[in-house]
């Protein structure tokens, strides 16, 4: 593989992202669909209940599902517009091999699969097994995060398969295994209700998971104090009791003080430490120096703000500790973790009504596919590969020999940096676009330009398919039946609610015919989804993720049920740890010792801005689809600098003025928009876009030495005004409805400019 | 209107500090087959220079609705269950009297129709006994629709009030905004 057979502008002309708008009257049907379909939007962890309306074998529009007992209705703006991502112009046909000059044409399947094939078994046998590698999502339902973990070990036969789950949940899994040793959100969210305290630390809820900001404002209705952690004043920060703005990199120190001081008040649950707990004396001793003078001048929060956090929550007789990558996108991202459980186990409020404790899972399937086995040290119902019993049961479900079974392969940036190492020479992704989501990605795109064979699996053709030699164009979520697990471990069924158009197959299918062509095919014989989902409930009988007792008929009957679910009369575990049997070794939870460190990066007079990263509520991770999606552009079109008005004075910044951001990896120009909602020595830039507007030029890919998530959160920058003015964005208002003539709405998917043929 | 399933105990409720921004409520109005994909609802920051503060801007529906009575073409009613519809098609002159003259800065005038806009409660899904787009798809509750009795019961510490005082100008609405609880009016200087 080299650079792009022609310029990105060129491949763009033909491939998007192009905006999909709905004609000004709707999608002709929409008032008279052939099904309704009850099924779950692709955006996020939430998976809010939707029903999408179907006219020919297209999703001509949507309609809130009100019986769905998580969301009852509601929405986020991704939610109105997901159902543009169906039928969509830029949508792949059919497969596409890369043509050196002239783009990507158009081949029949035949061709792909066996150019595809050929080329793993020329690699795998020229440099060994493990020098082809698999890159997997966790956008994919359980199914096919089952099948990418069982393809890549037992058609693939290679060690190097990890996930994109590697850039999100990745740190509160191990930080919950160290504590709980299961890995799940203890209750469902109905438990924010009536808890006395919601602690939100590092989440934009409000941008990120709009849907849960329900579940908030009912606790607060009761009488909750809300108490938020974030750099930045966000829309849910602004509705706090109490708001600690804290200096990015510096969570651990928070809640180690907090600690220290529900220690030194006894505002602690000593029958719970004692009965159920261990640990306890080291996580005090790691703390005991951090006093308030010491927290306040790490963290930079006032230390009235830290003592009041305290107080609440030492107080308290219900709360729910909420976190997300806020504290998780850090070389510390699992000891922050470990401190936030510790202050819930102090206090020992969790497994029981009204107190909880979760990871905020970020995407669409965050939960359900960190369990079953597309992640490089994991198989399925979250065992550990390196498990000799854990190895034996799986290759006896899965009909192999144990010592077939590959180890435990890289992590998803080693994965990338052995590619740059020339280690790995081959590599097939789905649902993944690391080019624009990992950090430091001008050295991703190095790595991928290396690759003697690339193929990608994708619907759209995103800026990583860019690279590939062979594009196989794959499924949309509603083309095809699973299921997935929201992030509050409910797992509930999507719906096919229209087939692939064109020659595009459903990625099972695509999987599937690989794997046969591999020679095995008598380890891959499933006709349908719930197959799949049959063999994984079995596969993950016994792990601490069972799955056994789910059925799709179950879940269907009861709009969902919640793992564990042991046996097939068992109603499925909302709350966890009612009974107190924690899934340790010794069946305690165990309190883990957090001694306070800086992040990998640090400010000094040569880069003296700290650069933190994010979402915005319109787009979805790297934006693959919702770049794609004409109002979510619309209503945020371009990254933006958010300074504070101080910091910006003292470079003579204007709002709108062109600012050059420039880190150790690399550099890259934003408008400035000047808000006073932001820390005076942090600058913050969402990470949806790619190229020249991808902030991920300037992140830095060090890793946490435990989950290996990059340090996302905290990168130091300087900044350099270019005395230019950004333009505005033109909005024109007809266009941003959906009637001009330049836009006059969506046409049917028709097969791209380059390759000039029908369906 | 006699066979309408327009349920008279459901009201529309709006708590503008609610609102987190996300422009849900626009992208769900704005599909309405009625709206030609232009939103008649409206979220707008305040000042975000210096703060997040986002504000939401529905038709308050008006007893005695300004928009209606400075409508020179007589274009505008107020039906049996108190909503205020937009003007009729046939009759508005896109004179922008009522874009002028609501207190609530609500009617928009489309420059490519000529022809004045507004909410009008998706009368295609209230009249049918369901609740209107924005307030269903709302995530956080800064649009609810339902009864008095039930939005007592969810949010014990607020009032809702429908009194506006605009100057010398007194305005009763048929959609209430939820104050700090005793509040009973709200007085725009």
């Amino acid at each position: 593989m080299a650079t792009l057979p022609i310029p990105a502008g060129q491949i763009i002309a033909d491939f998007g992202p192009h905006k999909n708008y709905p004609p000004p009257e709707g999608f002709p049907g929409r008032n008279e669909p052939d099904a309704v379909v009850e099924t779950h939007c692709c955006f996020c962890g939430m998976q809010c209940g939707i029903k999408l309306l179907v006219k020919d074998n297209r999703v001509v529009g949507f309609e809130p599902w009100e019986e769905f007992p998580y969301n009852q209705g509601r929405l986020c703006p991704k939610g109105v517009q997901r159902y543009l991502q169906n039928n969509h112009p830029d949508r792949l046909l059919h497969p596409v091999e890369r043509v050196e000059g002239s783009g990507f044409r158009r081949i029949d399947w035949d061709r792909a699969m066996e150019r595809t094939v050929s080329e793993i078994q020329r690699i795998q046998s020229q440099y060994g097994r493990d020098a082809f590698a698999m890159l997997s999502g966790v956008s994919l339902t359980n199914e096919k995060g089952y099948l990418a973990g069982k393809f890549a070990r037992v058609a693939l036969k290679t060690k190097n398969l990890d996930y994109n789950g590697r850039l999100c949940m990745v740190s509160a899994g191990a930080g919950n295994k160290k504590a709980f040793g299961l890995d799940r959100a203890s209750n469902d969210f109905s438990d924010l209700a009536h808890a006395e305290v919601v602690m939100i630390c590092g989440s934009n809820v409000s941008e990120t998971f709009p849907t849960l900001i329900h579940w908030i404002w009912q606790a607060r209705d009761n009488g909750a104090k809300l108490v938020v952690v974030d750099p930045r004043l966000t829309p849910v920060a602004r509705t706090a009791d109490l708001h600690l703005p804290i200096r990015p990199g510096r969570d651990s120190a928070l809640y180690g003080a907090i600690l220290h001081q529900l220690v030194k008040n006894d505002w602690l649950d000593h029958d719970f430490i004692d009965n159920h707990t261990s640990g306890v004396e080291a996580a005090v001793e790691a703390v005991e120096n951090y006093d308030l003078d010491w927290a306040e001048n790490v963290t930079g929060i006032p230390r009235k703000k830290i003592m009041l956090a305290a107080e609440w929550w030492g107080k308290a007789a219900t709360s729910f500790l909420l976190h997300a990558r806020g504290i998780e996108h850090h070389t510390k991202g699992v000891e922050n973790v470990s401190s936030c459980i510790n202050l819930v186990l102090a206090t020992g409020r969790i497994g029981k009504p009204y107190c909880g404790y979760a990871t905020i899972t970020g995407q669409g399937n965050g939960q359900g596919g960190r369990e079953h086995g597309h992640k490089c040290d994991q198989l399925p119902g979250n065992r550990d590969i390196e498990n000799p019993e854990h190895r034996r049961y799986i290759s006896d479900v899965w009909g192999i020999e144990e010592r077939d079974l590959p180890g435990k392969g890289l992590t998803a940036y080693e994965l990338i940096e052995a590619i740059h190492r020339g280690e790995i020479k081959g590599l097939l992704s789905i649902c993944f676009n690391p080019v624009v989501s990992l950090p430091n990605n001008n050295f991703v795109r190095e790595a991928l330009e290396k690759l003697e064979f690339y193929v990608n699996i994708d619907f759209f053709l995103s800026e990583t398919a860019r690279h590939a030699d062979i594009v196989l164009a794959g499924s949309l979520q509603e083309e095809e039946e699973g299921t997935v697990t929201t992030s509050e471990g409910r797992v509930v069924r999507i719906r096919q609610a229209v087939t692939p158009p064109g020659e595009a197959r459903t990625d099972t299918e695509i999987l599937l015919e690989i794997a046969r062509r591999l020679g095995a095919g008598k380890h891959f014989s499933f006709n349908n989804s719930e197959e799949i989902f049959n063999e994984l409930r079995v596969a993950s009988k016994g792990g601490t993720a069972d799955y056994f007792g789910i059925t799709y008929e179950k879940i269907e009957q009861n709009m969902g049920v919640f793992w564990p679910c042991p046996s097939l009369d068992h109603p499925g575990t909302p709350r966890l740890w009612e009974d107190r049997k924690f899934k340790t070794p010794d069946g305690r939870a165990h309190f883990v010792p957090v001694p306070y460190h800086d992040p990998m990066e640090i400010t000094d007079a040569e880069y003296p801005v700290i650069l933190t990263t994010g979402r915005v509520v319109s787009q979805y991770l790297s934006g693959t689809q919702t770049r794609r999606i004409g109002k979510l552009v619309d209503q945020y079109p371009e990254p933006l600098l958010e300074i504070h008005p101080a910091l910006a004075a003292k470079y003579g910044i204007a709002n709108r003025e062109i600012v050059r951001l420039v880190s150790r990896r690399g550099t890259a120009e934003f408008p400035a928009q000047l808000v006073e909602t932001i820390r005076e020595d942090t600058v913050f830039v969402p990470y949806h876009w790619a190229g020249a507007q991808s902030i991920n030029q300037l992140t830095s890919g060090h890793l946490d030495p435990v989950s290996k998530i990059p340090e996302f959160k905290v990168s130091a920058v300087r900044l350099e005004p270019t005395g230019r003015r950004a333009p505005v964005p033109v909005q024109d208002p007809i266009q941003a409805t959906g009637g001009s003539p330049a836009h006059p709405g969506p046409k049917p998917p028709q097969p791209h400019a380059f390759t000039g043929i029908g369906k | 209107m006699t066979d309408t399933q327009f349920k008279q105990d459901q009201e529309f409720f709006m708590d503008p500090q609610r609102c987190i921004g996300c422009h849900a409520c626009e992208m769900a109005c704005a599909e309405c087959e009625t709206n030609g994909q232009i939103p008649m609802i409206h979220v707008d920051y305040v000042d975000r220079y210096t703060t997040v503060q986002t504000s939401v801007q529905v038709c308050m529906h008006c007893e005695d609705p300004t928009c209606a009575k400075v409508c020179p073409a007589d274009a505008i009613t107020r039906d049996e269950f108190g909503v205020v519809h937009t003007a009729k098609t046939d009759r508005c002159i896109a004179c922008a009297n009522c874009v002028m003259a609501c207190p609530f800065g609500v009617p928009k005038k489309i420059e490519t129709t000529q022809l004045m806009m507004k909410c009008n409660l998706c009368y295609d899904r209230t009249s049918a006994g369901r609740k209107p787009m924005c307030a269903t798809v709302c995530p956080s509750g800064a649009l609810w629709y339902g009864t008095r009795e039930k939005m007592r019961e969810l949010r014990p510490n607020s009032t809702p009030v429908n009194h506006f005082q605009f100057g010398m100008q007194s305005v009763k609405t048929k959609v209430n905004i939820m104050m700090p609880k005793g509040a009973t009016k709200l007085v725009v200087d």
